[in-house]
This record gives structure tokens, C-alpha cells and sequence, in this order.
């Protein structure tokens, strides 16, 4: 675990290098990775030109929703993103090779092609969440000002530990992979609008089964001090954290049960 | 170095018959194999294709893990030590690259550094030496996708053993190689295993790299061992004729010695097939007492003609 | 002259052979028609009459565009881009066969295969949870000719961008850029009615409309009679126009190829 934390910047700074050697090609790239992801917040604010509230959230609110979601589902995808490619590493006998050195194939294949292309699509949520902030008419006590770290580095853990568990998906059923997409992108779209736009069962599932609600919603509910639409104790607005360590937790479990079913049947 | 105990490896196939159904076939890779290989060897590796060279490679490099029996290599059990095995042990695939596409192959040959955890200093020096022994100078700075096959397999054997692992194995290197590429490589590991003492497990299909290259030989055959020996008892195995050429003092008709056959005739030269079994030097004066000899020369059979004839006689099946 | 139709029957056997990878990709498209139905619902409801849509359409229209996902193609690229890129493209170029009309063939082939795997799922799925707007059997017809031009619309689209990379080294950018652009301006994201303004006149010009909003609306029955004929003609207009610059372009790379020599 240790040489895996050594070695990922090393790793990821030697693709950066060899990325940065283009720079005209690199900028156009982050400006198209930009807007890019500036579309999903036209979206939003599409939405609210005709409505000043949707399912009883106001633009402000909503929009911080939608900073929170996306910081957190980028730096996730900026970190472990890459690992969507397993299949193809799979059906082209790469993960062999990988499998040759004395690295966890999760780091390489997660700081393959690191370039700041991705990081550029940071910047739509950045700033969205930047000027919703100070409009947001919320009781800043310490618990809130912390709440917000909390959830975003709690979200970006838990979209991590998602995006590894779909991964381990590809090294037992390659063919299935392309539904766990519904849990990664499906996921950070979903996350970007108040839960109580959804059917109360399907917020079940995403308590209970898939925790989504924990990335963005839970903590918000604490932040903007909304009543929970499921009537769930207020306790789980804290617990965040607690559910990404058990969602690690889980998906380290997978990917080694992933790999070890690999090492077994081969390609 | 290597010590192989009775693996095997079993694979369960699911075969399509017909639009719907599918059947469920069990596959013996590797069934009941065991070796040893000490330190220092060149061992060669051969066999028809499905007989089980690359299940077993994947066995002892840890990328498979074996159904049964026992692997241990540099000390370790490949599949349980993988990381730690992967840094005594340099791998080349012939037929992929280990290096990275995208990349210039410097920018992968530092990637291995890092992974490898090599010292700069040695780094620097290893990668000066390989750089010298492999010509790898012209195109350092070229991204691998557009390098050729023989200037990518050199970039392959550098990075094998930049961080200079007492044991390499290589899959089938010089496939689709050209004559001087060939060569190279073959000298390459040449010096490596007399140099540096490199154990070197070598699979291939090219018998030209065994000849030059390896005193041991282990032939796989449906996913057992068909021979584990010297190269040259490999033709005794083989019960493969020698040729017999003689050079008379004048051209004359075919020869005649008993249990020799004349294969050819040209001028004064002929070549005498000599059945394995029989004494040649019996021959040699047998043909002297009645014939005026200028010239004699005896020639083994090279080892395509060895494992034809195996494959013939169904000693190995291709 | 008979290769066409071959090479469309040999698409179609190839994405009808793993039915499994399909029934996949339609899970997720499912899953997201039902998350963009309830957000369009609570629009609908603060605003009921929106752009000329009930609430019903709206519902209607997520899933019958995450329907056509699959046939349209709006997410892909073409395998085209993959033999750009390893130059195999070359080869081709030489062939006595219209690259452009050999890829129609392909791609028409690959959306009859996908019709159904992954067309099917989500409509299905969205019919049992909310009520939708299904069209009669003139309605299905209508639909199936305007999905048809769109396939050959998307087709002539995703053409172009992948014989750009004929001529640049990196298509990333060009993917991704292209990519959110077809989405976007499609109607993904959210139906053109509701784009305010001159954005929404401009949106519904451009040739990505006629991939998804236009058949979705001609599903919902929204045109009538002439105006009917009048949506196949818009799509019918850039099909053709999207198809000769891919002519041109492929001309270009010929000419390109006999110059640089592959």
C-alpha cells in the first residue's frame, strides 16, 4: 500500500512530461475538457430560467448540490478514472504485462495517461461552487464551514472506491461492465439534483445499497438544514466518512477477489 | 532458480454449438510438469503451438496460478510473492510490448526505474551500458508506437533488465524478426548469460535460436514433457540419420557400403546417409578399403530435421 | 455494386453476437432515462405547458431518446477511427469500393442490429413506471422513417470526425469536443423546447437536432401532414449536405495518401 503512494505521483508526473511536450495540443485540450464540463451546470441553469424552484430547492441550493457532486465525481475520475479501461487491457493481454512488475496493476492503470486534461474539468465546479457559497443563505456555524471539506473529500472517496469496484467488475464479466456505468457517470449526474426529485424507493437504494446519498445529499440536508424527505434519522448526515472508509473498504476487498478470479482463468 | 513440481493447469471452456448452447470442455494446459533449472542455465523452451509454452511462462512469471502442483522460482511461489518475484525476475513478450505506447522509450525506461526502485546512479550507468550493448542511441527519443519490431524488441530487453534481475524469460523473441535483428538479439543474450551469469529461460519457435544459443532443451507436447536434455542427445533421441560427404579422387559411380544409402552424387562429391545406429567410422573405413578417398566431412542433423522427424514418427504432435 | 448490402448483413450478425455487452449498455441507458424523466417531471410541474410539451411528452421524450441511443449512435465514433489511426485506413483508400458508402452499409447494419437489444429496454422499463405517449401504428411508421434519417444524419456526422483524424495526430480533444456538442444540442441533456431564445432557434438548425429531437418528436406526433414532410426534409437536407462533405473529405484523403505515400 505504501509503494502504491510512492509511486502514483511519480507515475502520474512521469505521463504529465511526456503529455506537457505538446502544449498548444494540451491547452485546446483543457479548454475543450472545460466546457466540456461546463455543459452539465448550462443545464442546470437552463432549468432554472424557467422555474425559480425545482422540487422545492432554489438555484443556489441546487447549484451546490451540483459543485459538490462534480468536484467530487472529478477528482475521483482525475485519480482513478483510468481504471474504466481494464477491459480493454484485458481483451488486449496488457494487464499481463502490468501484472510482470512489482506494481499493483491499479496504480498503473490508474496513472496511465494522467494528463491535466482532466483536471481541467475541475474548473466548472470549481467556480460554480466558488460563487453559490456566499449566496447561499445558510447559518455558518464552525460544524457547517467543516461540514464542507468533509463532504467533498468524503464524496470524492466514495465515487473512488465506486469507480475501483466497477472496475473489478471487468476482471470476472467483462461483458456487464458497460451497466456498472449507470453507478459511476450514472451516479454524478444523479447526485447533481435534490434526491427529493426521485421516487422514494429509489432513494432507498441509494441510502442502503449504492450510498450515493452520502457523496452530496446527506451532508447538504445538514448544511442547508432541510428536513430528510425519507424521514431517516439525522444522525446519517454525519456519516459520510464512515460510509467511504467501509465503501474502500469493500472495493479493495473486490478488486483482489477480481484479480485473484483472473489469475485463476486467465484471458 | 526454477523448480517446477507436477503443475498443471486445467481450463474449463465454454464452446458454442449452434445459435444458443454452449458446452462446457475442459482444457489440460499444462498436465503434470516438473523441472528444475539451476542457476546460470540457458534452457530452450519448445513446442507446436497450444502444447502449453505460454500457460506455463504465465505460471512461473505469477500472471496464472497453477491448478495444482508447486512453483518456485528465485525462492519465491509466483503466485503468492508476485510483486516481490517480479523484481528478480525480467520478462519479454514477443509478441506485445512491455513498454508503453504513447511514450518515447526513454520516458518508459525511467517508468521502469521508478517501478523497479533502481538507484539513479545505477540507473544512470545500466541504462549507459544497455543503451551501448543494444544501440538504442538513434531512437531513445522515439514514441514506441512508431518504432520497428526489431529497434521495439531491443527497447523490450533493455527494460527487462535495467534493474538487472538474475533471471529473464522471454516468449517467443524473435518472431517476425529480420535476419540481422535476429542476430543481434541472439548475440545480445548470449553475452548476457556468459557476462552477468543471467539465468535465461527461452521460448521459442525459431530452432535457429536454440542452436545458437542453448545446451538444454525442453520440449512440450500436449501439455507434458516430451524431452528435458542436452541438445545433442536430442538427435540421438531422434534416432536422426547423420550425412556422410565424400569427396573421391575422381568422379565415379554411387558407392556402395552396406546399410549406407547414396542420397546424391555430384562429380567427385557424395553424400551418404548414415543410419543413426551404425558406426561411422566403420563406414569411413569400410568406404576407404575399396574406394581412393581425397575427403571426408560427417554432418549432423540440424535440429529442424530432429524435431520433424519427432513430429513424424508422432514422438511430438503438431 | 453488391458488396453494399453484404457488408450491412455482416454488421448486423456482428452486433447481434453478444447480446449480453447489449442488454449491458441498455441497463445503464435505462437507468438514466428514469433520473432525466423525474427531473423534467418537477420542470413540468412548476411549469406545465413548457415549449408545447405536457408533462407526459416530457417523460415520453427521455425514454424514447435514451432509446434511440443505441441505433443513433450519439456517444460513439466509428471502428473507422481505430483503423485511421493504425493506418490500415491506407488500404482501404485503395479499394474499388466508396469508403464513405462501404461505412453507411456497416453502420446501417450495426443500427438494425442494435434496434432492438438496446431500444427495447428503456421504453419498456419507462412504460411500466410512468405513462407515456405511444403513437399508432401511422405514428410507428412516421417514427421508423425518421429514425432511419437520423441514423444516416448521425452516420454522415461521426464520419466527418473520424477522417479528421486523418489529419490530426490526437483526436481526444475532437471526440470529447464532439461528443458534448452532439449531446448537448441534440436534445440529451435537456429537449430543445426548452433552450430560451435565440438559443433555441440556432439549436434547432443545426444539424444534431434532426438526430434526436426530431424523431423524438415525431414519435410524441407533434407534426402533422405537411409539417411532417417538412421535418424529414430538414433531416433529409443535412443528411445530404453532412454526406458530401464526407465525399469531399474522403477525396481529400486520397489524394492526401497518394502525395505521403500511407
Amino acid at each position: 500500500m505504501g509503494d502504491a503512494l510512492r509511486l502514483y505521483p511519480l507515475l502520474a508526473w512521469t505521463w504529465l512530461r511526456a503529455a506537457a511536450q505538446f502544449p498548444l495540443s494540451m491547452a485546446l485540450l483543457c479548454l475543450g475538457s472545460a466546457a466540456v464540463a461546463a455543459l452539465d451546470l448550462v443545464a442546470i441553469l437552463l432549468l432554472f430560467e424557467h422555474t425559480p424552484r425545482i422540487a422545492g430547492f432554489t438555484a443556489a441550493q441546487v447549484l451546490f448540490l451540483y459543485g459538490t457532486s462534480a468536484l467530487s465525481f472529478t477528482l475521483a475520475d482525475v485519480l482513478l478514472g483510468s481504471t474504466e479501461r481494464l477491459g480493454e487491457h484485458v481483451r488486449r493481454g496488457t494487464l499481463d504485462t502490468m501484472l510482470v512488475r512489482p506494481v499493483s496493476p491499479l496504480v498503473q492503470i490508474a496513472t496511465e495517461d494522467f494528463s491535466p486534461r482532466r483536471m481541467a474539468r475541475l474548473l466548472p465546479a470549481a467556480v460554480a461552487l466558488g460563487c453559490v457559497l456566499p449566496r447561499l443563505e445558510v447559518d455558518w456555524d464552525a460544524g457547517r464551514v467543516a461540514m464542507v471539506p468533509v463532504m467533498l473529500i468524503s464524496g470524492t472517496v466514495i465515487f473512488a472506491a465506486l469507480w475501483v469496484l466497477t472496475a473489478s467488475v471487468q476482471l470476472v464479466a467483462l461483458d456487464m461492465h458497460p451497466a456498472t456505468k449507470s453507478v459511476t457517470y450514472g451516479g454524478a449526474y444523479l447526485t447533481q439534483y435534490p434526491m427529493t426529485l426521485y421516487a422514494r424507493e429509489f432513494v432507498r437504494g441509494l441510502t442502503f445499497v449504492i450510498p450515493l446519498v452520502f457523496v452530496n445529499w446527506q451532508p447538504a440536508l445538514y448544511v442547508l438544514d432541510r428536513p430528510d424527505p425519507l424521514g431517516l434519522p439525522p444522525l446519517l448526515r454525519f456519516a459520510s466518512p464512515a460510509v467511504a472508509l467501509a465503501l474502500c473498504a469493500v472495493a479493495a476487498l473486490a478488486w483482489r477477489a477480481g484479480l485473484r478470479h483472473y489469475r485463476s482463468t486467465g484471458s | 532458480m526454477i523448480e517446477v513440481t507436477d503443475i498443471r493447469k486445467t481450463f474449463t471452456v465454454r464452446e458454442r454449438t449452434g445459435r444458443l448452447r454452449r458446452r462446457r470442455i475442459t482444457v489440460r494446459a499444462v498436465d503434470g510438469i516438473s523441472f528444475t533449472v539451476r542457476s546460470g542455465e540457458f534452457v530452450g523452451y519448445l513446442g507446436p503451438n497450444g502444447a502449453g509454452k505460454s500457460t506455463t511462462i504465465k505460471m512461473l512469471t505469477g500472471i496464472l496460478t497453477p491448478t495444482s502442483g508447486t512453483v518456485r522460482v528465485a525462492g519465491l511461489d509466483p503466485s503468492r510473492r508476485r510483486t516481490a518475484l517480479a523484481r528478480r525476475i525480467g520478462v519479454v513478450f514477443g509478441q506485445r510490448t512491455t513498454l508503453w505506447w504513447d511514450l518515447p522509450l526513454r520516458d518508459s525506461l525511467t517508468l521502469i526505474r521508478h517501478l523497479y526502485r533502481v538507484e539513479p546512479s545505477v540507473h544512470r550507468r545500466r541504462l549507459a551500458e544497455l543503451v551501448e550493448l543494444l544501440d538504442l542511441g538513434p531512437f531513445l527519443a522515439t514514441p514506441v508506437r512508431q518504432l520497428s519490431l526489431g529497434q521495439r524488441m531491443r527497447g523490450d530487453l533493455a527494460a527487462a533488465l535495467l534493474h538487472d534481475p538474475p533471471l529473464l524469460v522471454l516468449d517467443e523473441p524473435t518472431i517476425g524478426l529480420d535476419v540481422v535483428s535476429k542476430a543481434t538479439v541472439r548475440g545480445f543474450l548470449e553475452r548476457v548469460n556468459a557476462e552477468r551469469g543471467t539465468t535465461i529461460l527461452l521460448t521459442t519457435h525459431d530452432l535457429g535460436d536454440i542452436e545458437r544459443l542453448c545446451r538444454r532443451v525442453m520440449i512440450i507436447d500436449r501439455g507434458r514433457l516430451a524431452y528435458d536434455g542436452d541438445l545433442e542427445k536430442l538427435r540421438d533421441v531422434a534416432a536422426a540419420d547423420r550425412m556422410l560427404v565424400v569427396d573421391l579422387e575422381r568422379p565415379g559411380p554411387p558407392v556402395e557400403v552396406a546399410g549406407v544409402t547414396v542420397e546424391r552424387v555430384e562429380g567427385p562429391r557424395q553424400w551418404l546417409r548414415v543410419p543413426r545406429g551404425m558406426n561411422a567410422a566403420a563406414v569411413v573405413a569400410a568406404l576407404a578399403g575399396r574406394h581412393p578417398v581425397a575427403d571426408i566431412a560427417l554432418r549432423e542433423p540440424d535440429i529442424e530435421e530432429v524435431i520433424t522427424r519427432l513430429y513424424r514418427e508422432g514422438r511430438i504432435t503438431a | 455494386m453488391s458488396v453494399y448490402p453484404w457488408v450491412a448483413t455482416y454488421a448486423f450478425r456482428r452486433y447481434t453476437a453478444y447480446p449480453l455487452g447489449a442488454f449491458a449498455e441498455a441497463v445503464t441507458n435505462t437507468v438514466f432515462g428514469f433520473v432525466r424523466a423525474w427531473v423534467v417531471l418537477a420542470l413540468w410541474e412548476a411549469r406545465p405547458a413548457l415549449g408545447g410539451y405536457a408533462a407526459i411528452d416530457a417523460v415520453t421524450f427521455c425514454f424514447i431518446t435514451q432509446a434511440m441511443i443505441g441505433p443513433v449512435q450519439i456517444f460513439g465514433g466509428l471502428e473507422l477511427t481505430e483503423r485511421i489511426r493504425s493506418g490500415d485506413v491506407s488500404i482501404d483508400l485503395h479499394r474499388p469500393v466508396n469508403l464513405q458508402v462501404w461505412w453507411l452499409a456497416d453502420d446501417l447494419g450495426r443500427a438494425a442490429g442494435t434496434l432492438l437489444l438496446r431500444g427495447v429496454p428503456p421504453m419498456l422499463a419507462g412504460a411500466l413506471v410512468f405513462p407515456l405517449r405511444l403513437p399508432d401504428a401511422a405514428g410507428w411508421a412516421a417514427f421508423a422513417a425518421a429514425v432511419t434519417l437520423a441514423v444516416v444524419t448521425g452516420f454522415a456526422l461521426r464520419y466527418l470526425v473520424a477522417m479528421a483524424m486523418c489529419w490530426l495526430h490526437d483526436d481526444r480533444g475532437l471526440q470529447a469536443v464532439a461528443l458534448v456538442t452532439s449531446m448537448f444540442f441534440s436534445g440529451m441533456v435537456l429537449p430543445l423546447v426548452v433552450f430560451p431564445g435565440a438559443l433555441g432557434t440556432l439549436a434547432r438548425a443545426l444539424p444534431w437536432a434532426a438526430l434526436i429531437q426530431v424523431p423524438a418528436d415525431v414519435f410524441l406526433g407533434k407534426y402533422s401532414g405537411a409539417e411532417l414532410l417538412g421535418a424529414y426534409g430538414f433531416q433529409a437536407l443535412w443528411a445530404v449536405v453532412l454526406l458530401g462533405a464526407g465525399q469531399a473529405v474522403t477525396a481529400a484523403a486520397r489524394r492526401r495518401l497518394v502525395i505521403h505515400g500511407g
